[in-house]
């Protein structure tokens, strides 16, 4: 595996909106890569002739009727919110983009 | 924030299609008309008050567990085989990972590499009757996101601070995201076919009954791609992505807006900048969005909490032999069964008419007869209150049955064409049916014979001019003459009765 370069690391903090400093990023550089590394042993698994799974159960076609079920109300559903405005999520806006 | 500037300059058209070839890629989302969302039950009713529709699911709290919707992917396979497409036999949702206020998740369930539908096209018909065909690349099932309402420099704000008010009862609708493959070759006529492959779409997924379609109510809207090549080049140039393009109008406009745009940084020996384009309705531009960059670095991965989609072919060939006539072929079936001429027909297709003359002619009208009251006053007045016919029609309880009752009033001698006109004004009004609007009104076409025959005789003596021209065989004067006689019988002549007897007492 191709090493975790200060750029990797940069770049999924701000994906993530994390700040970090200079010292945490180079402390995350060597964080991360021993994790990965951990990791990556699984990769030496024999799993020729395997499809990958993104599920555990072998399921498919799991669905629902269309039929309405209750929801919840304002109250609850705005119970958790920081601030309310309008019997809606008051968030902060993220200036640049649409 | 966005900048209107106005000031981009722009090529002419002409110089633009003379030196370059367009190519677009054209991005529709759909939003079905299912009860519920996608991944849970909440109700998705338009308009309801905010924050009413929402569940642990679609808010995205801790510990929530989505399940789809088996409508979703019947709705999603029948938009795949309308639009000529192959349907996987095996796919997965995928997450988009994206920090941003309306997806409360931080990601949209989406499908990336696995879409359920692909390999499509779609034949658009032009102005001109020729035929183009759009190559379709895939159809995925995804959900919409939550509703941002923007509060401006609002003051009294701990930190005096911009911010937004969201209302999730959107995010979770079911959406179908149709894109095509890079269309090529469409030349000048790219604003046309990207508008008439829009307008295509929609008829499509109208008839399918998917979804009400309502570029105005946002349950379809397209993105639109577009790059230059200089001609002879067959490399693709640099793209823009002009978002939310919400009328079949705009989405003409802004394509050739965009070419004129593009024109003019190319031929000046500059860049185009890969960025998203906002469309603005009012003015017909286009401003600079976001420029493309690491914020499109999803991070897409199959979706853990749901489980793979495989229809059973058996299935699918169900869906396919349901698929209703596409309405492109049922415009020409219907035209050739009504006798209408491409005039008529684009005028009815225009007012949007056709279904409401269907029905009519289904429920016993003539097909003349039908377009005439579909097309007249009510559309002028469904047109004045800025709806569409068949919405104003049922909002003021009309239907088919009036027409064919008023109709009826006519074939059977009680109205002539004039006083059917002013019952049908009186029927909008809410006067009540035909009959009931001509008794109240005492419309009512006299058939004493003898009067008739007493006033065309006068008008005869009184109009010698005309009626010599007439006996000289110039038989189109005679509507000079069925005028006075109407006058002369208030205007309770039977017109055709009139005519026959006129002609019969000067040319036999």
């Amino acid at each position: 595996m191709a090493d975790l370069t200060r750029a990797d690391v940069d770049h999924l903090a701000h994906l993530a909106r994390i700040d970090l400093s200079d010292a945490e990023l180079d402390r995350m550089v060597g964080e991360l890569g021993v994790i990965l590394t951990s990791v990556a042993t699984v990769q030496q698994a024999p799993t020729e002739g395997m499809t990958a799974m993104s599920h555990p159960l072998p399921l498919v076609n799991v669905t629902r009727l269309d039929e309405v079920r209750p929801s919840l109300t304002p109250q609850e559903a705005l119970s958790g919110a920081p601030e309310v405005d309008e019997q809606r999520f008051s968030v902060p806006r993220i200036l640049d983009q649409d | 924030m966005t900048q209107v500037s106005t000031g981009e300059a722009l090529m002419a058209y002409d110089e633009v299609v003379a030196a370059y070839d367009p190519v677009m890629g054209l991005e529709v989302h759909v939003e079905l008309g299912t009860a519920t969302k996608m991944f849970c039950g909440c109700a998705t009713t338009f308009g309801a008050d905010p924050n009413t529709q929402v569940c642990p699911v679609c808010l995205g709290l801790p510990g929530a567990l989505p399940v789809v919707n088996a409508i979703g992917i019947e709705s999603a396979i029948r938009i795949g085989l309308a639009l000529n497409c192959e349907i996987a036999s095996w796919c997965r949702f995928a997450r988009k990972n994206y920090f941003y206020p309306d997806m409360p998740k931080n990601f949209q369930t989406s499908q990336y590499d696995e879409p359920i539908a692909f390999n499509g096209h779609l034949d658009v018909e032009l102005e001109d009757g020729s035929t183009f065909r759009v190559d379709i690349e895939r159809a995925h099932m995804e959900e919409d996101t939550g509703k941002s309402l923007h509060v401006g420099g609002a003051t009294g704000r701990i930190h005096g601070a911009t911010h937004s008010l969201v209302d999730y009862n959107r995010a979770g609708i079911p959406l179908i995201e149709i894109v095509t493959k890079p269309i090529v070759g469409a030349g000048e006529r790219a604003p046309e076919v990207a508008r008439a492959y829009v307008a295509t779409l929609r008829d499509l997924v109208k008839a399918l009954g998917v979804s009400d379609v309502k570029m105005e109510q946002g349950s379809m809207r397209c993105d639109v791609n577009l790059s230059l090549m200089p001609k002879g080049v067959a490399e693709f140039g640099t793209r823009s992505e002009t978002k939310n393009v919400n009328s079949l109008r705009s989405v003409e406009r802004s394509v050739r807006y965009e070419m004129c745009r593009h024109g003019a940084i190319l031929a000046a020996g500059g860049a185009v900048t890969q960025e998203t384009r906002h469309w603005h309705e009012d003015t017909g531009i286009t401003t600079a969005g976001r420029v493309k960059s690491d914020a499109e670095d999803y991070r897409y991965f199959p979706e853990p909490d749901l489980v793979p989609v495989a229809p059973a072919p058996e299935w699918v060939e169900e869906l396919r032999a349901s698929l209703p006539e596409p309405p492109a072929q049922r415009r020409k079936r219907l035209q050739t069964a009504y006798g209408f001429s491409d005039l008529e027909m684009r005028d009815v297709l225009n007012a949007g008419l056709l279904d409401l003359i269907e029905e009519s002619v289904a429920a016993g009208a003539t097909p003349a007869g039908a377009r005439k009251w579909w097309s007249g006053e009510i559309a002028r007045r469904a047109n004045a209150a800025g709806q569409d016919v068949s919405s104003y029609a049922v909002g003021l309880g009309v239907g088919p049955a009036l027409v064919v009752e008023l109709e009826g009033l006519v074939t059977g001698g009680r109205l002539n064409d004039a006083m059917a006109r002013q019952v049908w004004e009186g029927v909008l009004d809410g006067e009540g049916s035909p009959t009931q609007v001509a008794d109240a009104r005492g419309l009512q076409l006299n058939r004493d014979s003898g009067a008739l025959e007493a006033a065309v005789d006068e008008v005869i003596a009184a109009n010698p001019d005309v009626a010599a021209k007439i006996r000289e065989g110039k038989v189109q004067a005679v509507g000079a003459l069925i005028g006075q006689v109407m006058k002369a019988m208030k205007g309770q002549a039977d017109a055709a009765a009139a005519r026959s007897l006129i002609l019969e007492r000067l040319t036999q």
